[in-house]
């Protein structure tokens, strides 16, 4: 505070002449833009790694992406080269046609339905899941600490692996699940290999993968609610579910909204899960949005980085409209990050 | 949840609901078990069931039997006859790079953003919540171009350099929530001994934020462990290849053959597990700390 208290004083001398919040600084003559160098150029040093690294590795690939979105590059038409001769790009300039073409045809609708489906179901379990647990280990209960260690223990092994693992017990012929359900009489299921049944499995997976992070983010949450609320409302005779109902879930909101925005972004794009399980099949039954976007620009024939490139940029302006969506509910209900 | 304190209406509540705090009836307390063993179980299951197949021979790979002629035979082929320890070793050193830089570019940065409020702060904010949005899949074939004209392709360090995009956004994230939870006050009284902005952070607060800093280590080092997509695109020749990619191979290699694909799971999750166990031990004593502050 000590040593920010003066730019503190110059943003809020600008904040007050513009609106709110917003570009500090416009309305401020140069004397006080280079007083403002001086004394936030220790913030910016602290940030600048991470500025430069983002700006170069995702910035440049952004631009060129929605620069792509707008052309009919393939395979066929980008630089390339082949031994010495060097072959100059013949791609396009073609407006919007990309974005036309994916809103009026059925593939992108279809395959959006599924990701919005997909995310809400995997959020929604997840959450529910890992607020469940977090609650019990957040009691006084023997062997708490073991039982930690054990749910925590899919967040700790690598995405392919337990990928691999779950792909084993889906296994149709051989795998454990089908194996079990033989012993008690029942029929083979098609895990993998049936479109309803697939999209089953890879739910399961995704939400078996993402319960230790909400487990660890909400029990974290709930330590920290001071255990005098509970004993003050359990003196006044509040019942168990009133006290979960009026203070637990009060207590969690700040962790609560951080975890379910970003738990949302990454199921949307949950590239790994839905390509090693079931390479978007059978079919494009499993098929996200991420998927279909990879598959445009490595697996079909031409390559086709416009299209890719196109599903790429909706999925990002989606997520951003949710986001921003997301942000003002919230705001409205008093809450501000 | 269901079971907790199955108190009868009809009794005056001030009575049985004095003294509850702190105990539980007993049927409670085994729906409580029984709700965690489940649970434990069906998380581990997957994991347990890979290493028990990885100690099979190959014939009974598939069989329930869980003890059958157990053996090593599919951890000695796998360190013999492919470079699975080379690649191992350059997992790990991406992974470590990943992490050592990662944790200190967030930490700085969330400290920057926790402490200061400069011009740029909600933009960057924004930002790191919005490169968390843009696909993967969309981004390889430009950062490739990038990493080709860098010369950074089969290197090391242009595998260090993606991950840090991912990982440091989401760090920084959390870097910022731990340090709101340290009192300015220590700051200040920092900067009353004369010690810089930087100093402070780095004598006083980041000591305190050891915590904060175990799960950005976890996090950077699992994110990098186990991406599979920038792996396999940017590193080539058996020599340069990290885990994910050698594993591409293998599935070629060996088809369907599941016990050597087992054996390197069980290899691969080791070196996660060791960070994860601890990351857990500072994730307890963090936790507490922060449930005494309130």
């Amino acid at each position: 505070m000590a040593v920010d208290s003066p730019s503190q004083s110059v943003a809020k001398a600008a904040g007050d002449s513009v609106a709110r919040g917003r570009s500090r600084g416009t309305g401020t003559p140069r004397r006080a833009a280079k007083r403002s160098l001086s004394t936030h150029w220790y913030a910016w040093a602290m940030v600048a790694p991470v500025v430069i690294v983002i700006g170069v590795i995702i910035g440049y690939p952004l631009v060129r992406g929605i620069y792509l979105s707008f052309t009919d590059a393939n395979e066929r038409n980008v630089a390339r080269s082949i031994g010495v001769n060097e072959i100059p790009a013949s791609y396009e300039f073609i407006g919007l046609d990309n974005y036309k073409d994916a809103i009026t045809g059925s593939q992108f609708l279809g395959t959006l339905g599924w990701t919005i489906v997909w995310t809400v179901s995997c959020v929604a379990l997840t959450f529910v899941l890992g607020l469940g647990l977090a609650n019990i280990l957040n009691r006084k209960i023997a062997g708490r600490s073991v039982y930690r260690m054990l749910l925590v223990l899919p967040w700790a092994v690598p995405g392919f692996v337990s990928v691999f693992a779950w792909r084993f017990l889906y296994d149709e012929r051989r795998g454990i699940l089908n194996q079990v359900l033989a012993g008690g009489g029942i029929d083979a299921v098609p895990w993998l290999n049936d479109p309803t049944w697939a999209k089953f499995s890879v739910i399961a997976v995704n939400v078996w993968l993402g319960v230790p992070f909400m487990m660890v983010a909400l029990l974290g949450g709930l330590q920290s609610i001071p255990g005098e609320l509970y004993e003050a409302a359990e003196m006044d005779g509040a019942s168990a579910w009133q006290r979960f109902r009026h203070i637990t879930l009060p207590g969690l909101r700040s962790v609560s909204t951080t975890v379910i925005l970003l738990s949302t972004i990454w199921t949307f794009n949950m590239f790994p899960v839905i390509f090693l399980l079931t390479r978007g099949g059978p079919g494009e039954a499993t098929q996200i949005l991420v998927t279909q976007a990879y598959k445009f620009s490595f697996e079909v024939s031409p390559r086709d980085f416009a299209q890719s490139s196109t599903w790429g940029v909706l999925i990002l302006v989606l997520l951003m409209v949710f986001a921003a969506f997301y942000q003002r509910v919230l705001r409205k209900q008093g809450e501000v990050w | 949840m269901t079971t907790t304190t199955p108190t009868p209406q009809t009794v005056n509540i001030q009575t049985v609901n004095t003294p509850v705090r702190g105990r539980r009836s007993p049927l409670a307390s085994v729906g409580l078990h029984v709700t965690l063993i489940v649970a434990s179980v069906i998380a581990v299951f997957p994991v347990l069931w890979v290493l028990l197949t990885s100690l099979k021979p190959a014939k009974y790979a598939t069989t329930t039997d869980f003890f059958k002629e157990t053996t090593l035979e599919n951890y000695t082929n796998l360190v013999n006859d492919t470079p699975f320890l080379t690649w191992f070793g350059n997992s790990l050193l991406v992974a470590g790079l990943t992490t050592v830089v990662g944790v200190f570019i967030s930490a700085t940065t969330g400290y920057a953003v926790s402490r200061f409020r400069f011009p740029g702060k909600r933009g960057l904010m924004w930002t790191l919540l919005v490169t968390q949005m843009f696909p993967v899949a969309v981004l390889i074939v430009p950062i490739y171009n990038i990493m080709a004209s860098m010369g950074l392709l089969n290197q090391p360090a242009g595998l260090v350099i993606t991950y840090l995009t991912i990982a440091v956004p989401f760090c920084a994230w959390m870097m910022k929530g731990f340090f709101d939870t340290i009192p300015r006050e220590i700051d200040e009284s920092g900067y009353v001994d004369g010690l810089t902005p930087f100093g402070t952070f780095w004598r006083l607060i980041l000591p305190l934020a050891k915590p904060g800093i175990a799960v950005t280590a976890f996090y950077s080092f699992i994110t990098a462990w186990g991406e599979v997509a920038y792996a396999s695109a940017f590193m080539v020749g058996d020599e340069n290849l990290t885990l994910a990619g050698g594993l591409q191979k293998f599935v070629n290699q060996y088809g369907a053959q599941w016990g050597p694909m087992a054996a390197a799971s069980v290899l691969i999750a080791i070196p996660a597990a060791l960070v994860f166990l601890f990351a857990q031990r500072h994730l307890v004593t963090g936790m507490s700390a922060g449930a005494v502050k309130g």
